[in-house]
This record gives structure tokens, sequence and C-alpha cells, in this order.
């Protein structure tokens, strides 16, 4: 019996607990042009990767309680002083002096736009997202960088209205729970565990 | 707002000239199942020896260290890879290092071994990369392929990297190509042209006789490109040998070999296209300060620079490379030139990055007929044919080796054997291939000069190579 592999932080390092690979038998290649003689064999591999969030932690979990965090240079001395930055950047990319986080969820909501965007059939393998996806580049008024997300309702176009949707029902602690609809989509047509 | 510094902006300079002598590749397919990564890069290697007319064991014993492009380690389930090819060529205990910058890996591994060389460090030295992406299933390569972007901001969506890079084509095609359907035929003819030249090469395996409605109807991936508007996925290995100026002459004496200057120059810019904030356009030398200001009222959304329509990477490539050589304007200086057509939109954006064609009308290098063999509007050579191998659409993308395929092309035009080595019928059917009945001289008269750009991903790293013949340099103390 196998059990999912779980990992907590305590006393300062991972703990971890049930299975984090299957094993699985290797298996032969062979040519079925050439009197199936062996080629090579398959090598099954699945397991579980372990990754910190770092200083962006704050940035996911916020997400998962509907507000979009974004970052602020506050160094008198930087050239770069009073930009704001999303994707959120623990550091600033001038002066590496500590950022500021600020809560822009207003700013989404009140002046966000698609810079560019993309409808794509296809996807790899561990896709977690319905198709066609259709991405989004979002960009807001004040804001000196560009946001990559996803458009989960209605069809996107340049320069068109968009308001920040978050799901915080069964969030899945990554950039997924956020997501975009055009501007004055009504709750009730947000699918369910998305919520404004 | 992103500013340099003057030391930033330094031209850069090898303490002493630096020569390609020699280059060679193997085969390149979707699959090669009958072969280890280790035999194609024994078979590169051989290749590049007997241009020289010496046994690879000869060429050997001039090399002094060498340097490994391979890109995605995760598709063979092999780190260190790099040990077992240099292990396999039989060249330990010679020092070796393994270099990985996406698709310009290639185009890296020549910038540090010709810093070796210009170093003082090596006389002679490999340059060898390679990469194999046969051995996944498609849904599961779109994975590996995925991990190249940010694996927390932009590979959970989808885990599909042409989405990631497709919203930049999107947002040059509605801006500068202002969705127009005359601008997706010139996207189409790009198409045909590198399927059309890579069938005049027997390293290809994209070569293919085909029309523009064709690249038209072909299924679509990434509104508006579609599957023939996209490169190759390949397996094979390329390599080049690169030496001081008194090693380039005894090696290539007596041979059809010419040595060549080669300078290799690189610039980067951020992983996520997203972290890409506003700045001034670096200006090339044959663009006027005041060249863009307008810019933004011809194009509507051009607005923003780099933005996701310029590539700054290959931009500052350039602009070092340029400076380095003496080049004032690419497509008067230059006879021929390889650039890294990932898509044909992004071949297009590459014209106006490296300055063939101002930002915004890139396609005119195109639609003039200038970027052909033959131009087809007079009949006449084109002015700076491009991508004659085929490029990364007609002839392959093999990751770690396609830099340096696209050297060894344009290395093989400036010694004038492009016929020789391109129309050998015994290549032919070495690679179990067909020499067409209309296979033509690709050869581009009187080459002397050249450029091949090398580039990864969303424009994350670029690399610029520039050959020049040593009698045709543009600049005293390049
Ligand atoms: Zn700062």
């Amino acid at each position: 019996m196998s059990s999912y592999g779980q990992v907590q932080v305590k006393n300062g390092r991972y703990k971890f607990r049930g299975d984090f690979h299957r094993l699985e038998q290797h298996m032969p290649i062979r040519d079925a042009d050439n009197g199936w003689r062996l080629v090579g064999v398959t090598k099954p591999r699945d397991m579980t990767y372990v990754h910190t969030y770092g200083g962006e932690a704050e940035f996911f979990e916020a997400l998962s309680q509907g507000k979009l965090l974004a970052t602020k240079c506050d160094n008198p001395a930087c050239e770069s002083k009073g930009s704001i930055f999303q994707p959120f950047r623990i550091h600033c990319p001038d002066c590496l002096a500590k950022n500021a986080v600020i809560d822009m969820t207003d700013v989404a909501k009140k002046k966000a736009t698609i810079h560019t965007f993309m409808v794509c059939a296809r996807s790899g393998a561990f896709n977690m997202l319905d198709k066609p996806i259709r991405f989004i580049n979002v960009e807001f008024e004040g804001v000196s960088t560009i946001l990559f997300s996803y458009l989960l309702l209605g069809e996107p176009k340049i320069g068109m209205r968009v308001v920040p949707v978050f799901k915080r029902y069964n969030p899945t602690y990554t950039i997924l729970d956020l997501s975009w609809v055009p501007a004055g989509t009504k709750a009730e047509e947000l699918p369910e565990g998305y919520s404004f | 707002m992103i500013t340099f510094s003057e030391r930033q902006l330094k031209t850069p300079k090898f303490m002493r000239p630096v020569y390609l002598v020699t280059a060679g590749q193997s085969k390149y397919a979707r699959a090669i199942p009958e072969k280890r990564t280790e035999e194609l890069c024994v078979d590169a290697l051989t290749m590049a020896a007997e241009l020289l007319g010496l046994t690879p064991a000869e060429l050997k014993r001039y090399i002094h260290s060498c340097y490994y492009g391979h890109f995605a380690d995760h598709f063979g389930d092999q780190l260190l890879g790099e040990a077992v090819i240099h292990d396999r060529l039989g060249l330990d205990p010679l020092g070796n290092i393994g270099i990985k910058s996406g698709g310009a890996t290639g185009g890296s591994t020549l910038w540090e071994a010709a810093k070796a060389v210009a170093s003082g460090y090596s006389d002679c030295v490999l340059a060898m990369g390679w990469e194999r992406m046969d051995e996944v299933p498609t849904d599961e390569g779109n994975f590996l392929i995925a991990s190249a972007a940010d694996r927390d901001w932009e590979s959970p969506m989808g885990q599909i990297y042409t989405g990631y890079y497709a919203v930049m084509a999107q947002k040059y095609w509605q801006v500068f190509g202002k969705a127009e359907a005359s601008f997706r035929r010139t996207l189409a003819e790009i198409s045909v042209k590198h399927h059309g030249y890579g069938r005049f090469n027997p390293f290809a395996h994209g070569g293919m006789e085909i029309t523009v409605d064709d690249v038209l109807m072909s299924p679509l991936v990434a509104d508006p490109l579609r599957a023939l508007d996209c490169c190759l996925m390949s397996v094979g290995a390329a390599c080049a040998v690169l030496c001081d100026e008194a090693t380039a002459m005894e090696l290539t004496k007596d041979t059809k070999n010419r040595p060549l200057r080669i300078w290799v120059t690189a610039g980067s810019h951020t992983l996520r296209p997203a972290d890409r904030r506003n700045m001034d356009i670096p200006l090339l030398p044959n663009e006027a300060p005041d060249q863009y200001k307008d810019l933004a009222k011809e194009f509507p959304g051009g607005e923003r620079y780099p933005g996701f329509t310029g590539f700054l990477a290959a931009r500052m490539a350039a602009y070092y490379g340029y400076r380095m050589t003496g080049i004032t304007d690419p497509t008067e200086d230059l006879d021929v030139i390889e650039l890294h057509d990932a898509f044909t939109i992004s071949d297009v954006q590459t014209y106006e990055d490296i300055g063939v064609r101002p930002y915004g009308r890139g396609r005119d290098y195109v639609e003039s007929g200038d970027c052909y063999h033959t131009n087809p509007h007079t009949g006449k050579p084109g002015k700076l044919p491009s991508n004659l191998s085929g490029g990364l659409i007609g002839c392959m993308h093999a990751v770690g080796a396609s830099g340096i395929m696209q050297v060894f092309e344009i290395a093989t035009q400036l010694w004038g054997r492009w016929a020789e080595i391109h129309g050998d019928k015994k290549r032919w059917e070495e690679f179990g291939r067909e020499k067409p009945e209309d296979w033509t001289d690709l050869q581009v008269k009187g080459a002397k000069r050249a450029l091949s750009i090398s580039h990864a991903g969303v424009g994350s790293h670029v690399t610029a190579t520039i050959l020049m013949d040593p009698d045709h340099l543009l600049k005293k103390d390049a």
C-alpha cells in the first residue's frame, strides 16, 4: 500500500513522510523492422519533487485568500525607486534591496488590461488547465512589468479590461489559483471554487 | 527603465586573433534509435578531421581543451553527459566543460571556446554540441521543455512552452504585422524558403517542396502560427575547431579550408518575458538617434521596448559583435547569414534585432527578395542570403548542436566548399537520403563575411558569431 509523499518543515528541516517514488520494471525496446533485435530499454520513473517558494511564499498564500500581492522598491538611493513589480520580486533588480510587499488587488480590479494573449489547443504532460488554454499577459497601470496568467472565461483581445478571480475553495497554492475574467463578469458566472 | 553604464557597453576585445579551421556534423533526424549520442559526436569530429585531410587521431593531437554544448540533460537521464562524450572521443585527461543556455547552447559553446583561444589558455580547442529529444513521447517532451520556463510562474500553466513563446508572436503579429493577410503570407514564404533549401542539404531532415498555401493550410498550433511555421525537433551533433593563428596556419596548410577569423558575442534577457521593463532601444551603427521616435505612432501598441516584440538579447549580441568587428551595416558588410528561425515570425523579429531592417520593417527583407540565394523577383543573387542550410525549420534543431550547425554552414560558404560538401552523392546515400534531381548549388559566390545568431527560448540568451576571411576584415585591430 502506498501513500502520497508529504512534507513539513520542523526544526528548520524538511520532514518527509510517505512514498516519494514508485518502483517499476524496465522493459526491452525491440526493432520491429529488423528481426526484433534489442535496441534499448525503458526506464520508468515516478517521483515527487519538493520545492520551497522561499520569499515568494506569501504571494502564493495570499492568492488562496483572494489577494494579489506585488512588491515595490522603496530604496531612496535606487534609480528605480517607486517601481512596482508584478510578478512579485523579492529583491529590486537594480539595487537588490528587499522590496516592500504591497497589496495590489484593487489596482488589478480597476486597471488591468490584456497586453497580449495566445489561445493554445495543446498542452504538455501534467497540465491541470482545461483546453484550449487562453494565455494572457496582463498589463497594469503604474506597474513596471507584465503578469503572465490565463483567462478563465470569454475570449481574449489585446486591450481588453480584465479582473482577477481567485481559487479560494480547494486552492492549489500555485500560480493556477489566479486567473482572470472580462470586466463586467458576474459572480454567478464564475465556475465553482472561484471568486472575485 | 533599465540603463547601462559605459563599462557595460565596452566593445569586447579578444587578446589575440581566433580562427575557425574546420567543422563537422552528423546526420540530423527526428529520431536516431540506432545510435548513441556518443556515436553521433564521433561522426561529427571525424568529418571535421576529414575536411582537413586528417584522421581523427591526428586532429586530436592538436586539441588542448574542450567545450561541450548540451541543453536538456533531463531528456536523457544523464547528468555530466559531457564526461561520457569526452571519454568516448578519447580526449581524457584534457580539461572540458559543459555549457547550457537553452536554444543558444551551440552559440554559447563557441563563445566559451573562442575566449579560451583568445586568452591564450589554449592554442586549439574543440567545441562540440549535441541533443537528443527523440526518446520521449510528445506530451512528456512538452513537459520537459516547459521546465525551461519559470517553474512557479509559467510552467504550471499548461506545461507547454509554445504558449509562453507565442504570446510574443501574437503581439508582433498584431502590432507590427497589423494582422494583415499579406504579412501572414510573408511568414509562410519563409517556411517555403527554409523547407526548400533544406532539400539541398544532405544533413537536413526538414527538406520539403511546399507552397505558401500548404503552410497556410497546415494545422494551427498557436494562432497565427501553424505547424509549418515551427522549427523541427532533431537529434544530431555538430563540432568546430578553433585555433590561434600559428596553429590555424599549420592545420590548414595545403587544405581547402582557409582559416577564418571568428568572433562570438552574447546578450541575455529575463527568462520570463513578464519581467521585461521598458528601456531605450540600444542603437546599432546603422541606426540614427531619432530613428524610432515615431515608431509607436506608425505601429500603435509598439510603445514598449523591447516589450513583447523585440529580443533585447539579440540586439545586444549584435551591438557588441558589430562594434567588435567593424560592421556598420550588416546588409552591406555581410555576404551570408544563418538565423535562429524557431518560428517564421521570430525569424522576422530577428531581422530587426540585428539591424538587417529597422524595427517594424523586418518583413521587407523577405518581400524584397534580399534573403534568398537568388532573388525571385530579379533572378539576381540575393543581397544577403539567409538560412541556406534550411535553418531550424528546414534543416534541424538539435538544440545543443544548432548554433554550431549554423557556423558549419556559413564556414562552408566562406571556404567555397558548400557544393562539394552538400552535393556529394556518397553522403546522401550514407545518410539513407535521395539527392533530389533538381539539387541546386547554393554557394554564395565570393562570400567573405558571415554571421549566425543562436537564440534561446523567449530570448534569455543570444549569441552572434561572426566569421570573416582574414583578407577581408573590416577593422584592422579586430
Ligand atoms: Zn531598487
